[in-house]
Formats: structure tokens, C-alpha cells, sequence
């Protein structure tokens, strides 16, 4: 196997509107490859919007306009040259609620290889059995791959999605609050996950959670009414914030 | 007053009042089949089997069977939507999915008012349109530029009126409906669904057949479901142009009869005591057949949820 790809993602100057209301404003940010950055603010500062900026993946059927640029390992995710299938492949997402589709385990993890690769079937058994080991499923299911995927609990359902998004073999992991819906064992095991892929997928997680974000992520980036307030490593932020509006907020003073 | 409606009396009464209005739906039904069957035992002690299986119609000598109708019923409805329901899918995905919001309620207008148009104004048009554009353009290209007048499905004289322009009219008639429900059912799959297969790099047409469809599954068999039931009850459009043959042909070209229209067309006439009970036996045994067809359905819809969601 070669050497997984950087997976290195940064936006230049990146404004974004819903209609005339605006979300993001002059973000420049650069994401650390191969390790877990954590984004925070208060509701509505736009952290969704940015992540979704990533895979482009905007709202359905909202009026979006974007300036300034997103760039995926130096490349702008919008050329021409990268499809945006291809973009989502390479930069894969998680979502607050797990969206499981309504076909067993096996069929919810291959649904992306499948899409994308003509397989045979030892080979997509292969992926699929990696994929569920990486979101540290595979002891919990491999008896039971043709159940209904809803089946499972809230947490192995959320680990399943994780793991269909691994399937595709992405660079990056987009996750917008993976947690937010979890009980604290069930989102213990999911960070757990998080800490070990993070050796070769660069990992970006919005939360509202700022324990989380503190213990879980190597760096953190601010967000308050779509502006970038700070950026640094976590044990900095969290510790010694330079910004006085990041100190409000983490200390609970607003947001 | 005041005191009524925060009290458990208030509750009392609404929950009494709507457990009422519930139950007298039960009561109608159950009374309305009880008063059919009472009115149709003359019929029924008089063939027993050889009322459904006979193909004998005569009034005069006092022979019923209904088989024909039967026949006729079951085939131009399934026919109506071998034929309404890729076209019915189409139009519900097109509106739901792709089309721009101005056009999508330019269509939705369009299908409200197919909906509204009242039967005997599609069997005019039927009787008037169709009828001689089938016999005059298109049975003569089926039989003979085709060649197909050998096949039994294409034999015999094509006068126009037949179990053809019949399952045509009525596939024109439940299209609106089934396009309407299954809009509603593909526009009720949440974009969460949508969103985790354009995040796995799904093309639109991969995130409708990997995503939206196998989740509004059970929500479309019943849209296709709801047509039948509206194809199987149509009696207007259908007595106007199927043409009352009391004859079973596997022909297509070949006129035909439906329970329904055999009703319709005989109960002003039916002045003979066996002859109104044997009516009255064709609108059980119709009745029984939309129940068998629609126990079938919700069994069907029963076994495609199954698989997905517990």
C-alpha cells in the first residue's frame, strides 16, 4: 500500500451567503493534515457551513453563494479537473443524525464502493470488513452483516455511518457533531475511533461539546458570527486563549 | 364552561365523541356489505359456484354468470397499470427531483386538475377520441403493418370499442393519482437520506436509486395501490368505451365487460327478482375482489418494509 495521501485542507478568504444573510466571513484556515481539529462557536456562527464548504456538500435546495476559496492539498476543490463525486469521495462526511439507509449492515458499508469501483466480491467483503474494523464495529456485527442496519443501537449506527465513509477510502473526515445525539459511552467509544484513525485521516469535527473538543482534538478554530476569532493547538486554546471573545466563550459567558 | 374544559368530562366527551365517529365507519361498512350479500342470496342459493365461474349472461331465461366480467374487471385494471405506473413514477420523480421549483407547480397544477376531470368527460373523450384514433390509426398498424393479427392477443375484428381503449382510458385516469401520491411519499424521504449518498459521491440519479427509492419503497407500492383500487370502481369511462360484450376473448382488440359497467348498464332494466339479486351478487363478488386485491397490496407493502426498517 502506498503512503496515504495528505488529505491537507485550507479556505482562503472564504465568504459565504444563504440568500442575502451571511454565514462565513473572510475565513482563512488552515487544517492540519493527519490529526483531529476541532471546530467551536456559538449556534448559528457558522461551523456547518464551513464544514460543508469542504465536500461542498451545501444544504439541499438552499441559495448559495460562496467567494474566496477552498483548497484540498493544495488544489482548489472547485476546479474543473476534480468532479464533485470525486471531491466526496476523497473528503467523506459524518452527520449529527445517523442516516443509515434502509438495507442491511453489509449494503450500508459497500454503498459507496459500489457506486465508484466495479468489485469483485472477495474484494468488496475485503473493504467492507476493513472499513467496519477501522469504526471499531466488526466484532459487534460480522455475525449479523444482512440485518436491517437499523437495527443497531444510536451509537453502532452513528459507527456504521463512520464506517460507510471510510469504505470509500477517504483522505479526510468531515464529522458535524457525531455526538450530539449520544450517550457518554456510546460517544466514548466513538472518539475512541476518531483517536486512532486520525493516524492517517486528517479529521475535522464540529461540536458543541467543548469537553470534547479540548480532550479530542490536536487543534481548535473559533468561530463567532462567521468570523475566525482564533485558531491554535487545543492545550493552548483551551488553557491560555490569546482572543478575549474565545475566553467568554469557553468560559460560558455567551454562545 | 371554563370548569368543562379543563376538566377529565371534557376529555371524557371528546375521546367518547371521536371513539363514536371511528366505529361508525365500521358499523356503515359492515352494515352496507351485510345488505349487499342479504339482497344477493337469491342469486347466490340459486348458482352458488356457477355464478362466478359461468359465463352466461341471460336475463331472459334467468341464467348468471358473471366470470366475463370478472375477466374484464381484473384485466383492464392490471393492464391500466402495467401501463399508468412507469409513467405515474416517472412524472412523481421528475417533479420531486428534478424539476425547478416553477415548473413543479405548473405540473402539480396540471396533475390536480387530471384528477378533477369527471369520469364522463374522459368517456366522451374516450368514446369521441380514442375510440376511432384506435380503430382508425392504430389496430390496423397492430394487425397488420406489425403483423400481429395471428397472435391471440391481436385477433379478430378491430371495431374499436375493446378491453384496449378501455385499459388506455382508465391509464389515463389513475396516472394523476398515482403521480400525486408518490410525489407526496418521495417529497416526505428526508434530506438527511439524500445528503449521506451525495456525501459518498453519488451522482443525483445514484442518490435517487441507492437512497430515496429503496426508503420510499413501501410509500410508492401504495400510491400504485391506491390507482388500482380507483381502476377497479371506475364505472363511467369504462361502460363507454370497453363495449359490453358479455364475452371472455384474450384478445385485446376484442370488446369486453366489467363488473362495474354490468351493474351500471342492467338496473334500470332489472325487474325480475333473480335478475336484481344476481346484480346485486356482481357488486358483492366486485366487492370481494377489491378486498381479496387490497389485502394482497398491504400484504405486499408489508413484506418490501420488512427488510428495511425494524
Amino acid at each position: 500500500m502506498s503512503a496515504p495521501p495528505a488529505g491537507a485542507l485550507a479556505t482562503r478568504d472564504l465568504s459565504l451567503w444563504y440568500g442575502p444573510v451571511q454565514a462565513l466571513d473572510l475565513v482563512s484556515l488552515s487544517i492540519a493534515p493527519h490529526a483531529i481539529s476541532a471546530i467551536i462557536g456559538p449556534s448559528g456562527c457558522g461551523k456547518s457551513s464551513l464544514l460543508r464548504s469542504f465536500n461542498r456538500l451545501h444544504p439541499l435546495a438552499a441559495d448559495v453563494r460562496v467567494s474566496g476559496d477552498v483548497t484540498l492539498n493544495g488544489a482548489s476543490v472547485c476546479a474543473s479537473s476534480l468532479p464533485v463525486e470525486e471531491l466526496r469521495r476523497r473528503v467523506g462526511m459524518v452527520f449529527q443524525r445517523w442516516t443509515p439507509f434502509p438495507v442491511s449492515i453489509y449494503d450500508n458499508v459497500a454503498a459507496g464502493p459500489r457506486l465508484n469501483l466495479r468489485l469483485e466480491r472477495a474484494d468488496l467483503d475485503a473493504i467492507v470488513e476493513q472499513a467496519l474494523r477501522r469504526a471499531a464495529l466488526w466484532d459487534e456485527v460480522k455475525d449479523r452483516l444482512r440485518e436491517p442496519a437499523r437495527r443497531l443501537s444510536g451509537g453502532q449506527q452513528q459507527r456504521l455511518c463512520i464506517a460507510r465513509a471510510l469504505a470509500n477510502g477517504p483522505e479526510v473526515l468531515l464529522l458535524d457533531e457525531p455526538c450530539s445525539a449520544l450517550d457518554p459511552i456510546a460517544t466514548q467509544r466513538i472518539e475512541e475511533v476518531l483517536w486512532e484513525l486520525r493516524q492517517d485521516v486528517t479529521i475535522v469535527i464540529v461540536t458543541h461539546n467543548l469537553q470534547q473538543a479540548a480532550r479530542l482534538s490536536d487543534e481548535t478554530a473559533v468561530l463567532i458570527g462567521g468570523r475566525l476569532v482564533e485558531h491554535g493547538p487545543s492545550s493552548q486554546l483551551f488553557t491560555s486563549p490569546r482572543e478575549p471573545r474565545t475566553e467568554a466563550f469557553i468560559t460560558g459567558r455567551f454562545g | 364552561m371554563s370548569s368543562l374544559r379543563h376538566s377529565p368530562i371534557g376529555d371524557r366527551l371528546y375521546q367518547t365523541l371521536t371513539t363514536l365517529c371511528a366505529i361508525s365507519v365500521l358499523v356503515l361498512l359492515l352494515v352496507l356489505s351485510a345488505r349487499i350479500f342479504v339482497a344477493a342470496s337469491p342469486a347466490l342459493q340459486a348458482f352458488g359456484w356457477r355464478f362466478l365461474t359461468g359465463a352466461q349472461w341471460d336475463a331472459v331465461h334467468g341464467v348468471f354468470g358473471v366470470a366475463p366480467a370478472v375477466y374484464g374487471t381484473v384485466i383492464s385494471s392490471a393492464l391500466a397499470l402495467a401501463l399508468a405506473t412507469p409513467l405515474a413514477l416517472a412524472v412523481a420523480i421528475f417533479s420531486a427531483e428534478v424539476a425547478p421549483a416553477w415548473l413543479r407547480s405548473i405540473l402539480e397544477f396540471a396533475l390536480d386538475l387530471l384528477a378533477a376531470i369527471p369520469s364522463v368527460i374522459y368517456g366522451l373523450w374516450g368514446l369521441f377520441v380514442l375510440v376511432p384514433l384506435l380503430r382508425d390509426r392504430v389496430m390496423p398498424v397492430l394487425t397488420e403493418t406489425l403483423g400481429l393479427a395471428d397472435t391471440p392477443l391481436f385477433a379478430g375484428p378491430a371495431y374499436g370499442p375493446s378491453m384496449l381503449a378501455a385499459a388506455l382510458l382508465l391509464a389515463i385516469m389513475i396516472l394523476p393519482y398515482i403521480a400525486a401520491v408518490a410525489r407526496e411519499v418521495l417529497a416526505a424521504v428526508p434530506d438527511a437520506q439524500r445528503e449521506a449518498a451525495l456525501a459518498l459521491g453519488a451522482t443525483r440519479w445514484e442518490m435517487l436509486r441507492h437512497a430515496v427509492l429503496p426508503y420510499a419503497r413501501s410509500g410508492l407500492v401504495g400510491a400504485v395501490i391506491l390507482g388500482l383500487g380507483r381502476a377497479f370502481g371506475e364505472t363511467m369511462a369504462v361502460t363507454m368505451v370497453i363495449g359490453n360484450r358479455h364475452e371472455m376473448s384474450a384478445s385485446l382488440l376484442a370488446p369486453g365487460y366489467t363488473l362495474a359497467s354490468l351493474i351500471a348498464n342492467e338496473f334500470a332494466e332489472a325487474s325480475a327478482t333473480l335478475h336484481h339479486a344476481a346484480l346485486m351478487a356482481a357488486g358483492a363478488t366486485l366487492l370481494l375482489v377489491t378486498l381479496l386485491v387490497n389485502a394482497l397490496a398491504r400484504w405486499l407493502v408489508w413484506r418490501v418494509r420488512r427488510p428495511g426498517d425494524a
